[in-house]
This record gives C-alpha cells, sequence and structure tokens, in this order.
C-alpha cells in the first residue's frame, strides 16, 4: 500500500508491505540505519524514534500506521549540519561509550523536551527508563538532558 | 612519579562520539551488500541428543535457497579459543540447546524463517547432566565422551600449612555461597557478514577480537591467515562476550559465502543472542576460615566449582585469575585452594567483565564482615587488620612492589567519604528483621504483621578488592603501534588493540598526544584491520590501556626523538640544550620558542626524515607453577574499595540503591571522562549481578530469553554513583596507567550484600539477593517455558 508522511520534515510517498515494521521501512527500505534493533519486543528502546512529537519503539508499530504522521529519527535532528544540544552535550558529558543505546536515548530525550521543557531529574530518568543502556550506568546521560534543557530555555 | 600531564587525566569527548550522536556510526548490521544473502540456524528442542539424520528435502527444490552444513566446512569443524571442542555445525551431537547443527540461506528473511521449520532433523535424546555438582562423579554422563573426564580445569594452590594454620585459629568458620549465571546483555545482539574476494574472503562484524576471528575463521575453511581480511565494525557492546561466539559466527558466515560466492549476514535476535552466546560461570564457593581473638586471618582453605557449562571456551584462564585473587587483598599464611571448572550441559561460560572474579569477591568479602561481627569490631577493622600493605606476600607467594599497595588507601578514603563506622553501628541488627516463612503455611499471624514504621531498613556495606592487570602467567603479553606523522603535522595511529566500546581510542590518542605535545585533535585512529598491523593479542583482562598506552608511548617517543633532531639542526641549537613539545609548539629552553609542531614536522619530511615509527611494548615476566600455585602471577596489581547504602523494603523485598560511593586506584587516570563513565557503567553492571539479575533453565532451556524476563538495571534503579581516584605510582605501562574497567564492576555485588546484611541482620548466600531470595531465603521459577515473543 502506498503511504505519505513527513520524515525528518521532507514529505516522502512510499509503497510499503502492510506487514513490515517501521523500523525495517526506516532500516532496510530507507537505508536509515541510525535507529537500531535490540530486543524487537519494545523492551530496550534503541529503535525509538518520534512519531507526531511522541517517542515510539518503532519496532512495535507497522510502517503503514505512520500514514498521514511527522516521524523524526536521530539523522533529522541536527539542522544545516550544526548538532542539536542534545547530541552536543551527549558528547561533552561522556553520554557515550559504545553508542548502541545513543540514538534511542537521544529520541527519547528529545520528546520529552518536546513536551516538557523543564524536567527534573526523575522526569528525565522516567522518560529514559524505556532505554536500556548496558555501558554507561546512565549517569552522564541524566546529566547530558539536564544541561541541555537548561540550554534549550535559552 | 610526575603526574603533572597536559592532557593526561583531562576530559577529552571520544574519537568516536560525532559519528555515534548524528546516528552515522556503521555497526555491523548497518552493512549492506549487493546481492547479500541472510542465513537462519537451524536448531533442535535439546539439550543432549544424537542427531540421526537431518532431512532438508522439503526445501531441497526451492529457487536460490542454500544449505549449508558440517560437509560444507573444508578445514576442522572443531575449533575453540583454549580447546577445539566445540563444532561449527553440529552434525553429530548438540550438547547445549544454543547448538546449530546447520544453516540455510537465501534473500529473503522472513521466507527463511518459514523455511526453516521444514527441515526435519531425526535425533536420540540423551540423558543430560546439569548440575555440576554431579559432572566428576564416576557415572556421569560424559559431554564430551573424548575428553574421558567432564573435568575442564582444576588449579591447585598450596601455601604454608594448612593444618597448622587451622591450629593456631581461635575460632574457625565455614561457608558456603553460591552465585548465578547471568548474561553480557549488550544492547547490540551479534551480526556478522563475510563477503567473497578474489583469493580470499573479507569480515565485518560486531566483532570483540579480530585476530582471533581471523584465526578461527581460516582453521574452518583452511584459507591461510592472509588472505582473510577481519575488520571490526563499531561495537555495540561486548564485556567480554563477543569473542567465542562471533568467531564461530564468522567462520559459518564464511563457509556460506564460500560456498555461494555471495556475501551472507547473519544476524542474531535477542533471542538467539541469548541462548546461543556464552555468560558468565556460576560459581559454588566453599570457604573455611581460622582467625584469632584478635582479627588475624591464619589459614584459608577454599573449594570453588566453576560451571563451564558445554564447552570449554575461557574456563581455564576465568579460573585462573579465580585462584590467584580467591583469598582477597589479605596476607595470609596458610592457604589451600582448590578451583575446578566442569563441563554439562547447560549453556557455556566464558569471558565476562570480571573474568573469574566477581565470584570469590562476593563470597570472600560476605565472609569478612561476618568474622568482624563475630569479633564485634567493624568491617573496615577487620580488613585494616588483615590488608595488603606494601611489600605483602599474596596467596601465589608473590611479594607486591614496584608500585603503591593502595588496599588500605582506597579503604580509608571510602570509609572517610561514607562515613562509614558510624553508619555501620547505627544501623547494625543484633538479629534478623525479616520474617521467617512456612512454605506450607504462607499466611503471616497477626504476631508477626510488619509494623509500618519498620518497613524501611537502612544498610550500608563494603568491599575490597586487588587485581591483577593485563593477562598475567594466562600468555604472551606484548602490544604494538604503528605512527605516522604527515607533513601537515596530522599523525597516524594504528595498534593491533581493538576498541570494544570503551573508549580504549581515545585513551590512546591521548598518550600518543601527551607525548608528543600536540592537541588530540591532530591524532586519527585507522580502522583495526587484520591486514594491516600485527597482532596485539585481545583486548581482555582490562589490558587494553596498560599495555597499548607502553607501546604508544614508545613509538611517540621514538619519532619526538627524530624531531627533535631535526628541531636542533634546523635552528642550530646546541646539542645540550632541551626541546620540550607542549601545546602544538615547540620550545628551547636556551631559547624559548621556536616554531610550532606542523612546521617542524614539514621540515623533518623535507629533510626525508623517517616519520613512521613502530612502538612495542612487552610485559615484565611473570611466571607460574601450576602444580602448587605458586609464583608472580601478575606484573602489577589495582585496587578497589566500593561501599553500598541501601534502603531494604523488609515486606517485598525491594532494595534500594541509595547510593554507590567508589574509590579506585587504576595508576594515572589518562582520560576523566571516560574513566569516570568506566565506573558508573561497571557499578551499574555490578549491581545488576547483585539483586536483578539471573539466566535459570530447565533442564539446560533458558527461560530468560530477552529483556522482558532478564531484567538489567535502568535508569531509575540506582539513586546516586560516586566516584573517586586515588592514583597510585606505578613504573608499568605508559605513565603508570593501569586498567579500571572490570575493577568497578567486581566490588558492587559483594558492597551491596554486606549493605543487606546490615540493615536486615540476615546473611545472604546466594546471589542474587532479588525479591524471592531476601523475604522467602530461596529462588522461585516459572514452571512453563512458554513464552508470548518466541
Ligand atoms: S528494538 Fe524496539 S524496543 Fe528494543
Ligand atoms: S553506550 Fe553502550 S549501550 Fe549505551
Amino acid at each position: 500500500m502506498k503511504i505519505k508522511f513527513y520524515l525528518n520534515k521532507k514529505e516522502i510517498e512510499i509503497e510499503v508491505d502492510p506487514t513490515i515494521r517501521l523500523i525495517d521501512l526506516l532500516r532496510e527500505k530507507l537505508n536509515l540505519t541510525g535507529t537500531k534493533e535490540g530486543c524487537s519486543i519494545g523492551e530496550c528502546g534503541a529503535c525509538t524514534v518520534i512519531v507526531d512529537g511522541k517517542a515510539i519503539n518503532s519496532c512495535l508499530m507497522l510502517a503503514y500506521q505512520v500514514d498521514g504522521c511527522n516521524v523524526i529519527t536521530i539523522e533529522g535532528i541536527s539542522e544545516d549540519g550544526k548538532l542539536h544540544p542534545l547530541q552536543e552535550n551527549f558528547l561533552k558529558t561522556g553520554a557515550i561509550q559504545c553508542g548502541f543505546c545513543t540514538p534511542g536515548m537521544i529520541m527519547s530525550a528529545y520528546a520529552l523536551l518536546l513536551e516538557n521543557p523543564n524536567p527534573t531529574e526523575e522526569e528525565i530518568k522516567d522518560a529514559i527508563a524505556g532505554n536500556l543502556c548496558r555501558c554507561t550506568g546512565y549517569k552522564q546521560i541524566i546529566d547530558a538532558i539536564e544541561v541541555s534543557a537548561k540550554e534549550l530555555k535559552g | 612519579m610526575n603526574k603533572e600531564f597536559s592532557v593526561i587525566g583531562k576530559s577529552v569527548i571520544r574519537e568516536d562520539a560525532f559519528d555515534k550522536v548524528t546516528g552515522k556510526a556503521k555497526f555491523a548490521d548497518d552493512y549492506k551488500f549487493d546481492e547479500m544473502l541472510y542465513a537462519k540456524m537451524i536448531r533442535i528442542k535439546a539439550t543432549h541428543a544424537k542427531i540421526n539424520s537431518i532431512d532438508f528435502s522439503e526445501i531441497e527444490n526451492q529457487k536460490d535457497i542454500y544449505v549449508i552444513t558440517a560437509n560444507d566446512v573444508k578445514g576442522k569443524n572443531l575449533v575453540g579459543l583454549i580447546k577445539h571442542d566445540q563444532p561449527i555445525f553440529c552434525n553429530e551431537k548438540v550438547v547445549t540447546p544454543g547448538d546449530v547443527i546447520a544453516m540455510i540461506v537465501g534473500e529473503d528473511e522472513d521466507k527463511l524463517e518459514h523455511l526453516a521449520k521444514k527441515v526435519k532433523v531425526n535425533f536420540t535424546p540423551l540423558p543430560t547432566l546439569t548440575d555440576p555438582t554431579k559432572a566428576l562423579d564416576p557415572d556421569s554422563v560424559l559431554i564430551h565422551p573424548e575428553e574421558k573426564s567432564n573435568l575442564i580445569i582444576h588449579h591447585p594452590l598450596r601455601k604454608g600449612d594448612i593444618e597448622k594454620g587451622f591450629s593456631e585459629s581461635d575460632e574457625i568458620l565455614e561457608q558456603t555461597y553460591t552465585t548465578q549465571l547471568i548474561e553480557h546483555a549488550y544492547i547490540e545482539p551479534e551480526s556478522v557478514i563475510a563477503i567473497p574476494k578474489e583469493d580470499g574472503i573479507k569480515i565485518i562484524g560486531s566483532i570483540q577480537n579480530p585476530f582471533t576471528t581471523r584465526r578461527i575463521v581460516s582453521l574452518a575453511t583452511d584459507l591461510p591467515l592472509e588472505k582473510i581480511e577481519v575488520i571490526q565494525a563499531q561495537l555495540g557492546g561486548s564485556f567480554g562476550g563477543k569473542d567465542d561466539t562471533m568467531c564461530i559466527l564468522s567462520a559459518r558466515a564464511a563457509v556460506a559465502s564460500l560456498k555461494t560466492n555471495k556475501p551472507i549476514k547473519i544476524k542474531y535476535t535477542r533471542e538467539e543472542s541469548i541462548l546461543e552466546s556464552y555468560k558468565r560461570h556460576p560459581y559454588i564457593l566453599n570457604y573455611k576460615v581460622g582467625y584469632t581473638k584478635d582479627g588475624k586471618i591464619k589459614a584459608m582453605k577454599i573449594d570453588i566449582l566453576a560451571d563451564g557449562g558445554a564447552y570449554c571456551s575461557m574456563s581455564p584462564f576465568v579460573t585462573w585469575r579465580t585462584v590467584v585473587q580467591a583469598t582477597g587483598p589479605y596476607e595470609i599464611e596458610n592457604v589451600h585452594t582448590d578451583v575446578r571448572a566442569v563441563y554439562t550441559n547447560n549453556p557455556y561460560t566464558g569471558a565476562m567483565r570480571g573474568f573469574g572474579s566477581p565470584q570469590p569477591i562476593f563470597a570472600q568479602e560476605s565472609l569478612m564482615d561476618e568474622i568482624a561481627i563475630r569479633l564485634g569490631i567493624t568491617p573496615d577493622e577487620i580488613r585494616r587488620i588483615n590488608g595488603y600493605k606494601n611489600g605483602s606476600v599474596t596467596a601465589t607467594g608473590q611479594k607486591l612492589q614496584n608500585h603503591d599497595v593502595n588496599i588500605l588507601t582506597v579503604l580509608n578514603k571510602a570509609v572517610a567519604l561514607t562515613n562509614f563506622s558510624n553508619k555501620w553501628k547505627e544501623y547494625k541488627k543484633e538479629k534478623s528483621v525479616l520474617n521467617e516463612y512456612e512454605f506450607e503455611k504462607p499466611i503471616l499471624k497477626k504476631n508477626k504483621f510488619i509494623d509500618p514504621k519498620k518497613l524501611y531498613q537502612k544498610g550500608i556495606g563494603l568491599a575490597v578488592s586487588f587485581r591483577g592487570c593485563s593477562l598475567g602467567a594466562e600468555g604472551l603479553d606484548e602490544t604494538y603501534c604503528y605512527m605516522s606523522i604527515e607533513k601537515n603535522g596530522l599523525v597516524k595511529m594504528l595498534t593491533g588493540l581493538a576498541e570494544n566500546g570503551q573508549g580504549l581510542r581515545t585513551t590512546l590518542i591521548i598518550t600518543a598526544a601527551e607525548t608528543l605535545g600536540i592537541i588530540p585533535d591532530k591524532i586519527q585512529f585507522l580502522e583495526t584491520n587484520t591486514s594491516l598491523i600485527k597482532d596485539s593479542g585481545p583486548t581482555v583482562a582490562s589490558r587494553g590501556t596498560i599495555m597499548g598506552t607502553g607501546s604508544v608511548k614508545n613509538a611517540a617517543e621514538i619519532l619526538k626523538e627524530r624531531l627533535i633532531k631535526i628541531v636542533k639542526k634546523g635552528f642550530h641549537l646546541d646539542d645540550n640544550d632541551v626541546i620540550d613539545f607542549r601545546e602544538n609548539l615547540v620550545f628551547s629552553r636556551k631559547k624559548g620558542l621556536l616554531t610550532n609542531f606542523d612546521f617542524v614536522c614539514q621540515l623533518a619530511l623535507e629533510q626525508k626524515e623517517n616519520l613512521t615509527a613502530i612502538g612495542y611494548y612487552k610485559s615484565p615476566e611473570v611466571h607460574w607453577n601450576e602444580h602448587n600455585g605458586q609464583g608472580d602471577a601478575y606484573f602489577t596489581y589495582v585496587y578497589g574499595c566500593q561501599v553500598a547504602e541501601v534502603t531494604v523494603n523488609i515486606g517485598t523485598g525491594e532494595v534500594f540503591l541509595n547510593k554507590i560511593t567508589a574509590v579506585h586506584d587504576p595508576g594515572t587516570v589518562i582520560n576523566r571522562l571516560g574513566a569516570l563513565g568506566q565506573i558508573f557503567g561497571g557499578v551499574t553492571q555490578g549491581a545488576g549481578y547483585g539483586i536483578f539479575e539471573e539466566i535459570t533453565h530447565e533442564d539446560g532451556m533458558i527461560r530468560e530469553l530477552n529483556f522482558d524476563q532478564y531484567l538489567i538495571p535502568t535508569a531509575k534503579d540506582i539513586d546516586e554513583i560516586k566516584p573517586y581516584f586515588v592514583e597510585g605510582n606505578d613504573i608499568y605501562g605508559g605513565y603508570g596507567a593501569k586498567s579500571l574497567g572490570e575493577p568497578t564492576l567486581e566490588l558492587t555485588a559483594a558492597a551491596i550484600a554486606n549493605a543487606i546484611r546490615n540493615a536486615t541482620g540476615k546473611r545472604f548466600f546466594n546471589l542474587p539477593i532479588n525479591l524471592e531470595e531476601l523475604v522467602l531465603g530461596k529462588k522461585i521459577r516459572p514452571q512453563n517455558l512458554n513464552r508470548g515473543s518466541l
């Protein structure tokens, strides 16, 4: 079936098999491999992308369900070659080790800041509670999100 | 030692971080090639079985579907890192449920899934052995009959006279502890692609040790090493876990690729990853300790059994570290230790961050606390009485020298930072505050109702450890680094040590920058490729930093010498003048600022000076007598102390981790950001080991195959982690940097266990101390293996 949606601010129209998942559309058909797959059952959060302002697990959503939606992936958050403050602060605080959880982690944080520009530490932890990271112990990730929230408020 | 540095010890952003925050970093599964085919594994639901026949007739006529079996393995089908006991394809029998019998290959993954069900394997179940304590019984099933016994390895250690030690003791305490099977749980599941080349093969994958992989692929394909090129993709976590499994997966992909002449990708689902990959050894540890009234330990008798599962893997080395470190960092005159690893039909076990240390640390640190409690002293006091000092002699008879033996320094620091002794005395319970349940009558009597005000109990506990750096007497220990300088002053380097996601490359870049007096941005790390550099041994045993910085510093020093000659000539300086390189600038002690680094490099190249060098670092000699376990096991050691502060809900058994204070002496800290990350990450993994994680199995069949059942810590599980570094001096490695990755993990579970004892008044002997263990004193397992996602 044919679907039409916004992907990283560009409108695209594409023929999709109704049984494929959003993550397959992104990774296999559109070559956006920044979104990762760690568990395929909605537990690890590595596949997190933003659909209409909400963080969702792209391994649990069918591709055709984004018809008419606004989808943002890790490839779409820096503008004109300039890193998004979240990306910048993930670098600076050491929030990255192997980096496999990083795209999903940043997207969960991105969705949080869209909805709540002033998150408390608890709210940040809640927002990324569904994103597993085996390397960092989360502390530097939480710092990165806190600093970014402050910067974005200006 | 001078610890004034310009780049070392500062926070430096990882060289690969930019690609990782933008989604550009390429992990193995992100690679795609034209005409690439996928491979699907064929397994059976059996723990131990003889394969009678495999029937592919239903799929044979399918177009473009290939069947790959042991018959396609041109070289050896039996491989392994130490013993060659693991088949690439199990054509004769399976010895554990993860075993792969054959593979089918085709273009469409979904179709393969469907076709795999049509392969009929006829097999006869064999009796299973899943209890390691029965493995050495004379009538036990043999997992590998050709080995004649289920014993993988036995490491004895004898020091002093154990009987004399016990007779000189005032009290003797004997305890048994058990630790559980756990999964590495790297977030990236295994993935590899084999690509046919003109006269050989290229492998790209989530590979921890490219050189080992090359060796195993060569064994399996019969291709000579130089025809196999192994490239490590960005590695999505490993923790010791992407070694044996990845070697075998790479070999399978290579075999299929040679047969079809097409690129072959194997990518595992999480379920397959947990099913087939090796894990951390479960241990059963018996400790008998004799001590005097003054708290001096006179004798320790230790008997440890490790479940190696179905294959040998790294068991001999893992348990060797155990035998060296089993007493903990305590000077004990009389020690008698036996560590054995055995085969069973359980999932096999091998290298995992910690590598044979978290298990004995849990036992020995629990025991030290029990002795302190019996003697009416505090946990820090008992450790001060027995802990190593400069010149102490270890259980292996090694005298600790040439470095700061900082065990008491880290202990005292941690105790001071947390106000340990006061809190410990305040929270201490004379007897258990937990309810004792009767299993037949699990209803509480009214007089046993928990007073809501007493529901939450606080506790504090500590654990200390020493850890041998690098491989020790496990094997050859040397590293190489190739370094070259371009005419614009750009430095390129390459080492045979692979990045595992922990930030090793950044650490090595900093070392080169420090030596050459330039900023890290001027240094570029080339991809690890087995065709380009000599093997520097595996990135294991926290050896990356200590060994890597040694060879990098050496290469940079060779180049710097040559540049100094050029500078002296070019600027007509006296021979005895001293030249300094700092922040891209070049100074003469006599004439001050001369020029910048780039200019000197240009000058050098114009004068045809050779600006390439090979750096080399070899560890000092170590030696080991395997009959009595005596010798200088490792050339140097690191020390750590962690304090856990917890709150226990005595009604539900939930343990809240309020604060973990981690004090470590890693030698010199090279990259502060990276070092902090190692502590946060290591402590978090250690906490998971302490209170959540466990792979359980029903007759060898794993229950927890995905993250819905296998629970690892999330962002919400630990309130606060406070890292603190004590930077001790050492003569080895580059700039005295040693290791940190594993020490951070090995202590946490033991510290938490001691904190729970302090909070509840009850000692727990079996990890993990999860809700059931805490409230009921036993583990509860689901009866049914069926689950939604499989
Ligand atoms: S892959 Fe989607 S949540 Fe893990
Ligand atoms: S950085 Fe490795 S999983 Fe998060």
